[in-house]
């Protein structure tokens, strides 16, 4: 009854939260201007996508993704031989025991004529999927705890370790608690022998406790051979067609063995009955929870791949395209080999924020996109994160749920910009990857974040402005003059002697008819500025964000003044102030 | 002959093509590749505003190399910048190279100052020779006009590029007239193609690049030839955006260098990426012979 119950409860919660988890597919979106992001355009699109792929040849390229990518999990194979055995006892081992135990009413007893728990080759390869998906879970430990990666384990990913060990050692266990259960054995007995004599029924348990390892009280070794010969031609009548030898259930009958001298204790205490207990309850938790945990991966990461497998950015269906990206969210298993393989993985050795790796991005992402109450500080760093990418590819290249990680960041990156956050890296190269697809965008979304951050610099930089006739020594910055003498590659401006040349070289003064007016400052100009401590009419000047950073200007100057790396240490200085917003230093 | 490859971050998705190119060039001249797996980005973004994760960074990609016992050949200008200046503070500076390898130390890696930094162009001239090149050349061009573009990290700051003789470079134009081109001369020839601005100041990024194009064109160049993946974007992905935004007046074709010297070593067109330059550059095989 608790047994019936209880799953039932379980079934609901797991329908219900599967409900919400497909249904937010359709219903959030990375991108709510876009008119193909309704869920009832995305939900017709997905069925008329999902017609259309069965009848035509791409279902060719369905089927080759379900054997390869998913029975065979060819793309984890190519990145780790270790992983690959992890993973496939994890998937093997687990989806085994779900469809012959698990789901033994439903799918075993219709199936096998003579099926039964106790009975070979079930029994054996029972322990045998058990055990592998014990040795899945301990390599993943050893991966996660003891080997010297880049991983990042989450609360997440110990719960998905801690349920799987949880189910099949309480399943061991309690196999064990029963292969020694006297209780267990009088309950068969009960039910298959029930016309044996007294005498056999001894007989009967003798050869039990001799060959099955049943711990009783009633009868003790050693037998006589008769008996044992007795007890085994009972045993053949009654016991032999559902019930092989438990030395078959190969784990669980040393873990009987080992609980043998404790077994009647043991099972008075009615062990075996909590174990079993246990063994339920954990597996209807992992049921409920599953689709609001990383297990949902279970589901979402078969159709991830399959879903790429048929779809690509130029020809599917955008609100297609939409829906699978949030699928992708979560499809990912938060297995770390994206930020093994990323470029930019030793940024983070500098820049202090974990969302710079890309399996640490879809989580706060995720959150993101449910629009869950993040805080500025929060989305900043996502945002951070998101822009710290060189575009390279390479995650998207070996992850092994098939996810476009680079085309997740793409989207997502304008979303959380849109968000208003003035962001410092827009004025580094990264901004190339972002241009070369600006022909998608909207030219307002385009443009608005890059002005964004030119007014936040104007508003952190307002100390001194270039239109007073006469500058305020009073409100130079001698931090600034100070950190830029001390740096190597900001020490040499001091031998400036105002030649101008650097100016007359730049490509980018060329440009403009009045540079003054269009620059701010020239570079000449720049170094001037310094050496007299003027910071913020530097920092907000178009000159120094107009850099390119070309080298003709430091090529040309008499002085030895390395003009170019003088900018490049003025403009980390400039980041860093604007991303901490302090004031520049007052003089002491 | 063998190098360690730093695959430049923009070519993964965008210029596929040099990646090809280079792979079929160099073998076909017996120059072996190695890929290290673990190689980062050189940290060239980052100089703008992390210096110091920028020298991290390349101080990673030569420790790997220097496990490896390998030199270091990039197909990049700024790979080629940013690691070459990265080596030089390294080996010269002893308490940066300290400071430096206490975080590569977490990654189970420190660097001496061992690795140098080559550039394809700096391999193909001092290690195969033009005369070297010659010979294995199979088919050549009647005498096509094309403008050489260094680009900037090539040459400058010469103390650390120490490609060329910096206001007067040859050595790329020697690479493109042996294959039977004309390398002419064109005024612009050493600045800079406008992409370092380019997602900053889109603008100005165009008014470099557009005036680069139309002076090279003046000059009667057919085609422009690169080999740095930033420069052919710029000059190939951008320039039709461009031509979207301001019409196609300056319309020039660009071609990597190694899809050139592919072509003149007999490799396939296909092989070498030609029709995946999106400004038409299919124009350079009828003069070809």
């Amino acid at each position: 009854m608790f047994f019936t119950v209880s799953l039932y409860i379980s079934l609901v919660i797991f329908v219900f939260g599967l409900v919400l988890k497909v249904s937010s597919w359709f219903r959030f979106t990375l991108d709510p201007e876009d008119e193909a992001s309704k869920a009832g355009t995305r939900v017709s699109a997905a069925l008329k996508g999902i017609f259309l792929t069965l009848f035509s040849r791409k279902i060719l390229r369905v089927v080759k993704a379900f054997f390869l990518d998913i029975l065979f999990q060819s793309r984890i194979l190519r990145e780790s031989l270790l992983r690959w055995v992890m993973h496939m006892f994890l998937f093997w081992g687990f989806l085994l025991l779900l469809l012959m135990h698990a789901l033994e009413k439903t799918i075993s007893y219709p199936l096998f004529k003579d099926y039964s728990a106790t009975l070979n080759p079930f029994l054996f390869l029972r322990n045998l999927f058990g055990l592998m998906v014990l040795i899945g879970v301990g390599i993943s430990i050893y991966r996660r705890f003891f080997l010297k990666m880049p991983l990042f384990t989450n609360r997440m990913d110990r719960y998905a370790l801690v349920i799987l060990a949880v189910v099949m050692l309480s399943g061991f266990l309690l196999e064990g608690g029963k292969i020694g259960s006297h209780t267990a054995y009088e309950s068969m007995v009960e039910e298959y022998a029930v016309t044996a004599s007294k005498e056999e029924l001894k007989a009967l348990e003798s050869y039990w406790v001799e060959e099955f390892g049943t711990v009783s009280s009633a009868v003790k070794g050693p037998f006589e051979k008769e008996i044992l010969a007795q007890g085994k031609e009972v045993h053949e009548v009654a016991c032999i067609s559902c019930h092989s030898k438990p030395q078959w259930a190969f784990i669980s009958y040393p873990v009987a063995a080992v609980m043998r001298p404790l077994g009647g204790l043991l099972d008075r205490a009615g062990i075996p009955v909590i174990l079993w207990y246990v063994h339920f309850l954990a597996c209807f938790v992992g049921l409920a929870y599953l689709p609001f945990s990383r297990m949902f991966h279970l589901i979402a990461s078969p159709l991830s791949l399959l879903a790429n497998a048929v779809m690509d950015a130029k020809e599917s269906d955008p609100a297609n395209l939409m829906t699978k990206q949030l699928i992708e969210l979560d499809a990912c298993t938060h297995c770390g080999t994206c930020t093994s393989r990323c470029a930019v993985r030793i940024w983070q050795e500098e820049i202090l924020n974990t969302k710079i790796l890309p399996s640490e991005k879809l989580a706060p992402l995720m959150a993101f996109v449910q629009g869950k109450n993040l805080d500025e500080e929060k989305i900043r760093s996502l945002q951070e994160g998101l822009y710290l990418c060189s575009n390279c590819y390479r995650c998207t290249g070996v992850c092994p749920v098939g996810i476009n990680l680079q085309e997740l960041w793409f989207k997502a990156r304008e979303a959380v910009l849109a968000r208003g956050i003035p962001e410092v890296l827009l004025l580094s190269p990264l901004s190339f990857y972002r241009a070369l697809r600006r022909e998608e965008l909207a030219q307002e979304t385009y443009e608005k974040p890059l002005s964004s951050i030119r007014r936040a610099l104007e508003e952190v930089c307002n100390r001194v402005d270039l239109q007073d006739s006469v500058l305020d020594i009073q409100k130079a910055d001698l931090g600034f003059r100070k950190d830029l003498g001390l740096s190597d590659w900001g020490e040499s401006y001091s031998f400036c002697f105002t030649c101008t040349t650097c100016s007359v070289a730049c490509p980018v003064v060329q440009r403009y008819p009045n540079p003054p007016e269009a620059l701010g400052l020239t570079p000449h100009q720049i170094i001037h500025a310094a050496i007299t401590g003027f910071s913020d009419p530097i920092f907000k000047s178009n000159m120094l964000w107009s850099c390119l950073g070309c080298y003709q200007c430091q090529e040309a100057c008499p002085q030895g003044v390395r003009v170019t790396d003088v900018l490049y240490k003025i403009k980390n200085m400039a980041m860093e102030r604007l991303k901490n917003k302090k004031p520049a230093d007052k003089p002491s | 002959m063998k190098f360690a490859l730093q695959r430049c971050c923009a070519t993964s998705i965008y210029l596929t093509q040099y990646e090809s190119s280079t792979d079929a060039v160099l073998n076909a001249l017996g120059v072996e590749l190695v890929d290290i797996k673990q190689f980062s980005c050189c940290g060239y973004p980052l100089k703008n505003f992390r210096y110091r994760a920028y020298l991290l960074s390349s101080a990673h990609n030569l420790a790997l190399a220097e496990k490896e016992h390998l030199n270091i050949m990039t197909m990049c200008n700024c790979c080629y910048g940013s690691l070459k200046h990265a080596n030089q503070i390294l080996k010269d500076h002893v308490p940066e190279r300290a400071d430096i390898n206490a975080s590569l130390h977490k990654e189970g890696l420190q660097y001496t100052g061992e690795v140098a930094v080559r550039h394809v162009l700096d391999i193909l001239h001092a290690e195969i020779g033009i005369e070297g090149l010659q010979k294995k050349i199979k088919k050549r061009l009647d005498g096509l006009p094309i403008a050489t573009h260094y680009g900037c990290h090539l040459l400058r700051p010469s103390q650390v590029a120490q490609f060329d003789q910096p206001a007067d470079p040859s050595k790329f134009d020697d690479l493109v007239q042996v294959t039977g081109a004309k390398s002419i001369s064109w005024a612009k020839k050493l600045e800079c193609c406008g992409a370092p601005l380019w997602g900053i100041n889109d603008e100005l990024s165009l008014d470099l690049t557009e005036s680069k194009l139309s002076d090279a064109k003046r000059a009667g160049a057919a085609f422009l030839c690169v080999a740095c993946p930033f420069c052919q974007i710029q000059f190939d992905r951008v320039q039709r955006i461009l031509h979207s935004r301001r019409g196609a007046d300056h319309a020039l074709p660009s071609i990597l260098y190694t899809q050139l010297m592919g072509l003149a070593l007999g490799i396939d067109a296909k092989t070498l990426g030609i029709e995946k330059n999106e400004i038409d550059s299919t124009g350079i095989l009828k003069h070809f012979s």
